[in-house]
């Protein structure tokens, strides 16, 4: 076993980060890197057994998680990831088993069946969390090489990072990621829909209701005065930017905006290139408003 | 699929919410409606989430399950949070789908019940989400129609590298599939 180092986690990327949401994944490496975070990636992780799945096979996707924390603790270090769907799942399955015996008996049964065991032994961290509260203030402003000095950012926390436990921040008023941003010189502006639901997959499912919500929350961060928003989902990522222009259609009103992974702004303001965030892979462009606000 | 009767549902939806940690906090709703009020898709459904525990109470769950209802929970847990009672309302909607999904009691229209169940297929043959596959498999099932209408989307994302088309696997399929069959048994 590897001894627990303060910087040092396992790391779980999910399944989004490695597909649709790749530039996640390669900001979030990145800005450990130069953190002097090491994230190492947890061998044949599997589905954390997200929403979609828990809707109708719960305790399966209590297993599906579980088998995720199992082969974690292996490792003895907590498990990291940026994806605020998968945190939801990894950490729900981890507090139920610590409190529901019946569940926990259930569960390691099915690990058991398939030659595998958990024991509780590790926690669920999401990025934000570790960069905020492990590292802190001082340690990213000592990083910071080029500060964004007044990019108004709205900062778009969804659903799955604060609620519903509220033990990264608090589930209506959430700041966590606000701070963040004025440590680079960003100003987070007041967002009325910041932890509004993007309605997630429904934007596939039901795309009236999914187009309603996101025109909701793009207007209100028009309204807001933001340059862009910033996000620490996937799912939210793709549903704010990748319907704009109909949203816009609907509602009649501009509703063109940058959606950046917090990661990219994070990364640029520590001195990474643009293509060591994905930048190019964000479907709405948002280097011209870095470079009008960066010094 | 079992076969149960309407009456018999009251029953069986309890004894599963109490199996949820808290479960039996559903009993002190005092149907004040903050659950409805706080729920972004509230207006989109023929039961609000204070009617269907007011449903619930009157041995109506049939008629909630069977319609545009429970699939238009987005699971983004504002209810839950703001319960008076306590009462996790977003596990709540999860163990009223999964009861429409066991005893065939659903809306026959939900496209979202559908997403669910090529999601589970997909996951449960692979161990990851593939959602390049996801989306065909989903668009097949429902509406091929309205799947070409993603083709622009998808040609963005694919110029983008953000469409796969290589399925990942994991490489302890065997075990996840003995696991997820004890799993079965215990659920």
């Amino acid at each position: 076993m590897i001894a627990p180092s303060k910087n040092t986690y396992t790391y779980y990327p999910g399944c989004s980060q490695s597909a649709t949401n790749k530039a996640y994944d390669i900001s979030c490496r990145n800005v450990a890197r130069v953190l002097g975070i090491e994230l190492l990636e947890l061998d044949d992780w599997n589905c954390c057994g997200a929403t979609a799945y828990t809707a109708i096979r719960e305790h399966r996707s209590f297993v599906l998680s579980a088998r995720n924390l199992a082969l974690a603790e292996k490792q003895g270090r907590d498990l990291v990831t940026a994806c605020a769907g998968c945190y939801l799942s990894l950490h729900k399955a981890n507090k139920y088993f610590g409190e529901d015996p019946k569940l926990r008996g259930n569960i390691r049964r099915a690990l058991q069946a398939g030659g595998e065991d958990y024991n509780g032994g590790i926690k669920v961290r999401h990025i934000l969390d570790v960069l905020v509260n492990d590292l802190g203030e001082e340690v990213i402003s000592q990083h910071v090489v080029r500060k964004f000095e007044g990019l108004k950012v709205a900062p778009y926390y969804g659903c799955q990072i604060t609620r519903p436990f509220g033990d990264i921040d608090d589930p209506e008023f959430p700041d966590v990621m606000g701070r963040m941003m004025r440590w680079v010189g960003a100003v987070p502006v007041d967002f009325a829909m910041m932890t509004k639901c993007c309605g997630g997959m429904l934007m596939i499912t039901q795309p009236e209701v999914g187009q309603e919500l996101v025109g909701e929350i793009l207007r209100q961060a028009k309204l807001s005065g933001a340059d862009c928003i910033s996000t620490a989902c996937p799912l939210c990522q793709i549903n704010l930017e990748a319907y704009q222009r109909k949203v816009s259609r609907q509602l009649a009103a501009d509703c063109s905006i940058p959606v950046l992974y917090f990661t990219q702004l994070l990364g640029l303001a520590l001195g990474l290139e643009p293509e060591q965030v994905a930048l190019g892979d964000n479907l709405t462009p948002a280097e011209a408003i870095l470079a009008a606000r960066s010094e | 699929m079992q076969a149960v009767a309407a009456a018999e549902l009251k029953q069986i939806f309890l004894n599963d919410i109490y199996a949820i940690p808290d479960g039996e906090r559903i009993n002190q709703c005092q149907q004040c409606g903050t659950c409805s009020s706080s729920c972004p898709t509230a207006a989109r459904m023929d039961f609000s989430p204070r009617e269907i525990i007011a449903a619930l109470r009157a041995g109506l769950l049939d008629r909630v399950l069977e319609s545009n209802t429970v699939w238009m929970c987005s699971s983004c847990y504002s209810c839950t949070v703001r319960c008076p009672a306590g009462i996790k309302f977003t596990d709540v909607m999860y163990e009223l789908k999964r009861l429409g999904s066991r005893y065939g009691y659903i809306n026959r229209k939900s496209t979202t019940a559908q997403m669910a169940r090529v999601f589970v297929k997909t996951v449960d043959r692979t161990g990851r989400s593939n959602e390049g596959e996801l989306m065909f498999r989903y668009f097949m099932a429902t509406n091929p129609l309205k799947g070409l209408g993603k083709l622009g989307l998808s040609l963005k994302l694919l110029l983008k590298n953000r469409l796969p088309l290589r399925t990942h696997r994991i490489k302890q399929r065997e075990s996840l599939k003995k696991m997820i069959a004890e799993a079965e048994k215990g659920a």
